[in-house]
């Protein structure tokens, strides 16, 4: 055969007729054998290029080529053609939004979280979390704390009472500061221990109030603490807490079982103490209480005040995400909506 | 506490701008609630005199006034009480400006146009007392504006103070802490006492009974003559949220608040016998206070009454309404005294009622003040209510109160705030409070003074040296934790961990309020006995502590449903209550868990739906138990309160019943749905034996599975069968599972069929069939001698 013999024998529409039939992938391998393989017709003319005169070998050359390039490119396409009909077959197409089989991640509560988040802040810092009892005894939820019988400040909490014991002395804690008095009762010093839990306020009911919410305090005592520590402290938390630039302060204020006595604020993280809606156009967001642990709390755990001082601090659970995520009012935290607990 | 700048200025030369001395507040202890600036908002408000009061032709409450403001006369509508001809008012015309924006237009009411109205102090943004119009003192010119007539330009500072700071509760206190705080002198003029005059023939009687309730007791007799305060009286008290009533009224409260004295003026005419009498009340006897209530006592209460014996007043809380000072009085007995601040306290609180009386001696004003109160009071009555006062006071102060003498040294107070302070520096802090201070130091013998009854112990004067530094020039550091190591205990991140295990789970946690009312109970047959009681709650649905979670859960269950929210996983976990036990005061308090599965699990286009079961609550227990590495926590078929009969399980860990499980009956809640749940003693949980966690080695050899299906009598468990399986099968067993329950009529009835997947693996070889056929067999005849079940082909 001469070349030109050669040339005309790649006949294309054959080869594409026979590609056009096949029916499935094996077809389509074994017809790309036959066509363009190593044994076929068109890799035989290749090989007899060398052979042609001088003039020819391009013509040839590039009849081969475009002979090869079409029936791999056809058989490419009719093999992706078979295998989408054959996957259509196996089904319908899928829709990826259609839903879920159900199976969802459930939530912890808000008040969890948050105090989740303060205990690690202060377990970073060294400190232990320290649990007690709800219902507590008088000496405990007051006196010890420096709340003498019929002390004005006891007014300024709504205590329930309960029908245990004689009236007025077994009583639903009113913050988390009897578990201090039981962490000093039970520990010697040094102790550095946080008290998160639920407290009670027998407050007028109202849509917007709960009778309970909770707290997180925070107890120091060693050889030698001092209010610069309180302060230093405090910064830590707000730091860690809300974020670098955020600063604490402390203003006296006063509490039976401190002294000198502190309300702890921080500059409002939103504006930047620059005053803003959250934090009343003040710039300052109050949070909670801290002093230094008073000597007659000292005394009536048998710690001796002229040895050992300390200091405590303490403020609302809910407060935090209030401040942090605008949640209104404190009793939604307490109707356990699935709406509200999913929020978060 | 409200407290004019102008007021304050009185006594010390402060100038400083309005924030400055806010700030300087707040960092003394006395917190800025906000600072007023009363006139700011004020715009055209002008000064009116009331001509004619007439009725409204078509309102009851309304009435018309016929006004002169100056520049003209006009009628407008009226509602408030108090509006009587001849009296100056302010008057709002249309266009003119009030606080929060207002501006005024004309408006009709009940057919009458009103073009502009009369203002209450409220609406002038003057306090809090909007129940009747602002009277304005008599020196007032119609026309001229408010602003001017008021001199609203003032600044107000609205101070909360704490309990310890009674002082503080009255101008000349705040003044004394600005005064230290710049370094401005400060003086509190002594009152001039137009008296002296000769007796005025009055001869009054003072007897106190009960001196340990009244340590001091002081009266002054004065002729007065009755009306209105002077503009700049009724000013002032306005701007501090009490509203003008008389001269003489208005001027023992102008006393209150400068001075921290309360005072009383009794009438004296109405007094019987012309006396006072300081007594307990007997048990049962009654009076009715200026408020128009009539009050029963007891014995505990302290009276003040006239030499007939008849009360007259609630010592140090509220006047009584017959010898209350009226328009035809003419000579009044002013009290001036010093009462117990607990029993002030005690009855105010069991009455309910308080006064800024009664706020301030409840905290204790200064006992050695009282005189200089009484003074005050005299010398302002002898100018504005025209009085003559007689010479001498009756002043019975038995026993003088004693300073207290406290030692404060400087070591401590650069222990206790981590500053060093020179000696010097100490000194200077306390001495501008009116504390003495001796000696060079560093240890200071001081007194402390008589209006600070907070200052008792080395402790509260270290408090005032901080306070004098500033909280906020106290360098910060961090304590030393002495090699502490912060961390949750193991019991802590286990109770961690079942919260994470049941979030997981796909349940939401719930945090309820643990008071509830004994219906949720009883409703789901739990017993009420034993129950924990609150004894004073307010709210009828928070009478007890919860003996157990479920019923709070169950509760946000039916919240969530009434809301449309039917599908539900939650779970809560927190403390219950049980009565006290081994003789303890307080209760059983534990901590438990609990979980609730309600409606429909998968209501999906890609699966059937299915209603919660109990299969729902075994992957929790599941979910727990592995969770924990417990070695045991089955559910255990059984009859449990609070669930549906024959439809729950106990929950038996290590051989001990620790909680149930099990469908929620039908009628017990106020939802359709099915509604499936568990509850269990964390503590328990928490305290039970761990599975042996020593490693065990993973077998290289494959595994023979076999399934064998039983027919067996319904009351077998299929965990009693696998169990069997087990044993028979012994260390070659790696897991069995149930795969089937079948039932059907060519069973029989209370027949069920259970098909079991049993795994088997050999730790050093592979099983050969001829193993696998021998431990087949063995299985089977294990279970059908164990259980009497049979083979099913």
């Amino acid at each position: 055969m001469d070349d030109a013999d050669l040339a005309a024998s790649l006949d294309l529409d054959v080869a594409l007729r026979a590609i056009g039939a096949t029916a499935d992938v094996d077809d389509v391998d074994g017809l790309r054998r036959e066509l363009i393989g190593k044994k076929s017709r068109v890799a035989a003319v290749k090989v007899g290029i060398k052979n042609l005169p001088n003039d020819a070998k391009p013509v040839v050359g590039a009849a081969v080529k475009e002979f090869t390039t079409a029936v791999s490119d056809a058989l490419d396409s009719r093999r992706s053609e078979i295998e989408r009909e054959a996957l259509a077959k196996r089904g319908p197409a899928v829709d990826f939004t259609l839903g879920t089989h159900g199976r969802r991640r459930g939530h912890l509560h808000l008040i969890t979280q948050t105090q989740r988040e303060l205990e690690d802040v202060f377990v970073a810092l060294g400190y232990q979390v320290a649990e007690g009892p709800e219902v507590e005894d008088d000496w405990h939820n007051f006196e010890a704390l420096n709340f003498p019988p019929g002390h004005p400040a006891r007014a300024m909490q709504d205590t329930f009472y309960v029908q245990l014991g004689e009236p007025e002395q077994v009583v639903l804690r009113t913050h988390t500061s009897p578990v201090q008095i039981r962490v000093m009762e039970t520990q010697p010093p040094p102790i550095f221990s946080i008290m998160p839990g639920r407290v009670y306020r027998n407050e007028a009911p109202s849509p917007r109030n709960s009778s309970v919410f909770h707290q997180i305090e925070g107890l120091a005592i060693d050889r030698g603490i001092t209010f610069g520590d309180l302060a230093g402290t405090m910064q830590a938390f707000t730091t860690a807490y809300f974020g670098e630039g955020v600063r604490s302060r402390l203003l006296p204020s006063y509490f039976p079982f401190t002294e000198p006595s502190a309300e702890y604020g921080v500059s409002c993280p939103f504006c930047d103490g620059g005053g803003c809606r959250v934090c009343s156009h003040t710039g300052w967001i109050e949070l909670g209480g801290a002093g230094m642990v008073d000597p007659n709390v000292l005394v009536n755990v048998g710690i001796d005040p002229e040895e050992f001082s300390g200091f405590a601090f303490g403020f609302g659970i809910e407060r935090m995400p209030m401040i942090k995520y605008g949640v209104q009012p404190i009793k939604t935290f307490f109707d356990d909506d699935i709406r509200f607990l999913e929020q978060y | 506490m409200r407290a004019p700048l102008s007021w304050i200025r009185d006594f010390t030369p402060v100038d400083a701008d309005a924030p400055v001395i806010a700030e300087a507040l707040d960092h003394l202890g006395f917190e800025v609630e906000s600072v007023e600036e009363p006139g700011r908002d004020l715009g055209g408000v002008i000064v009116a005199r009331i001509l004619d009061v007439r009725p409204h032709p078509d309102a009851d409450r309304a009435r018309l006034a016929d006004i002169d403001y100056g520049l003209g006369q006009i009628t407008v509508v009226c509602g408030a009480p108090n509006i009587v001809a001849g009296m100056l008012v302010a008057y709002a015309p249309t266009g003119a400006t009030l606080p929060g924006g207002i501006t005024l237009e004309a408006k009709e009411i009940r057919g009458i146009v009103s073009e502009g109205m009369l203002c209450s102090p409220t609406e002038l943004g003057l306090g809090e007392d909007g129940s009747g119009i602002l009277a304005l003192g008599d020196d007032a010119e119609p026309g001229l504006d408010i602003r001017e007539a008021l001199d609203l330009d003032d600044i107000v500072f609205d101070l909360s103070i704490t309990p310890n700071r009674p002082d503080a509760m009255s101008i000349v206190g705040l003044a004394r802490e600005l005064a230290a705080h710049f370094s401005l002198p400060f003086e509190v003029p002594i009152p001039l006492v137009s008296a002296s005059v000769p007796p005025t023939g009055e001869q009054v009687t003072v007897f106190v009974d009960a001196p340990e309730r009244c340590p001091r007791y002081l009266a002054r007799v004065a002729s007065v003559t009755m009306g209105e305060s002077p503009a700049w009286i009724a000013r002032r008290l306005t701007l501090a949220g009490m509203r003008p009533i008389s001269n003489v009224v208005d001027i023992t409260n102008y006393v209150l608040l400068e001075r921290n004295q309360p005072l009383h003026a009794f009438d004296l005419d109405r007094l019987g016998g012309r006396g006072i009498r300081v007594r307990l009340a007997d048990a049962g006897e009654k009076i009715g206070t200026i408020d128009r209530v009539e009050r029963t006592l007891t014995a505990s209460d302290l009276l003040i009454c006239d030499a007939d014996d008849r009360p007259q007043a609630l010592a140090g809380i509220m006047g009584g309404g017959g010898s209350e000072v009226s328009a035809t009085t003419t000579s009044v007995l002013i009290e001036a005294a010093y009462f117990d601040p607990m029993g002030i306290a005690r009855t105010s609180k069991r009455l309910g009622l308080r006064s800024e009386s009664s706020h301030r001696f409840e905290r204790g004003i200064d006992p050695e003040a009282v005189p200089a109160g009484a003074d005050r009071c005299c010398e302002l009555l002898g100018r504005h209510a025209g009085a003559v006062v007689s010479s001498e006071p009756i002043d019975l102060y038995p026993n003088p109160v004693e300073r207290a003498h406290i030692t404060i040294r400087t070591d401590r107070v650069n222990r206790l705030l981590g500053l060093a302070l020179a000696p010097a520096e100490v000194r200077d802090a306390l001495a501008p409070l009116g504390i003495e201070v001796d000696g060079p130091g560093p240890d200071f013998a001081t007194v402390a003074p008589t209006w600070r009854p907070d200052l008792q112990r080395e402790i509260d004067l270290v408090e005032e040296v901080a306070r004098r530094v500033g909280l906020e020039r106290i360098p910060p550091t961090l304590p030393n934790v002495a090699g502490q190591t912060g961390g949750l205990t193991l019991r802590q991140r286990d109770r961690r961990l079942v919260a994470d295990l049941l979030v997981g789970l796909g349940c939401s946690e719930v945090v309820s309020v643990p008071l509830i009312a004994p219906t949720q109970l009883s409703r789901l047959g739990l017993p009420l006995d034993g129950l924990v009681e609150a004894v004073n709650s307010l709210r009828a649905d928070e009478a007890v502590l919860r003996p157990c979670v479920l019923p709070g859960l169950l509760a946000a269950v039916e919240r969530n449903a009434a809301q449309g929210m039917t599908d539900l996983a939650l779970f809560e976990m927190g403390h219950i209550f049980g009565a006290p036990v081994d003789g303890s005061l307080l209760p059983d308090e534990r901590d438990a868990v609990a979980v609730v599965f309600a409606g429909t699990v998968a209501r999906r286009p890609v699966e059937p739906d299915r209603p919660v079961d109990i299969y729902d609550l075994a992957d929790g227990v599941r979910a727990i138990a592995e969770g924990l590495g417990l070695a045991s926590l089955e559910m255990v078929s059984a009859d449990v309160e609070g669930f549906a009969p024959g439809r729950a399980a106990s929950l038996v860990l290590d051989g001990e019943v620790i909680g149930g499980a099990g469908e929620i009956a039908g009628d017990a809640l106020d939802t359709d749905v099915p509604v499936v749940a568990l509850e269990l003693d964390l503590d328990a949980l928490l305290a039970g034996s761990r599975r042996d966690r020593t490693f065990r080695p993973l077998s290289r050899f494959p595994a023979s599975n076999i399934d064998l299906a039983f027919v067996l009598d319904e009351g077998i468990a299929a965990a009693a069968v696998i169990a069997t399986l087990r044993d028979a099968g012994g260390e070659l067993v790696e897991d069995i599972t149930v795969f089937d329950e079948f039932r059907s009529d060519a069973l029989g009835a209370g027949r069920r069929s259970l098909a079991f997947a049993i795994r088997f693996r050999s730790p050093e070889r592979t099983l050969t069939d001829d193993e696998v056929g021998t431990l087949r067999q063995a299985a089977i005849d294990a279970v059908v001698v164990a259980h009497k079940a049979e083979l099913r082909g």
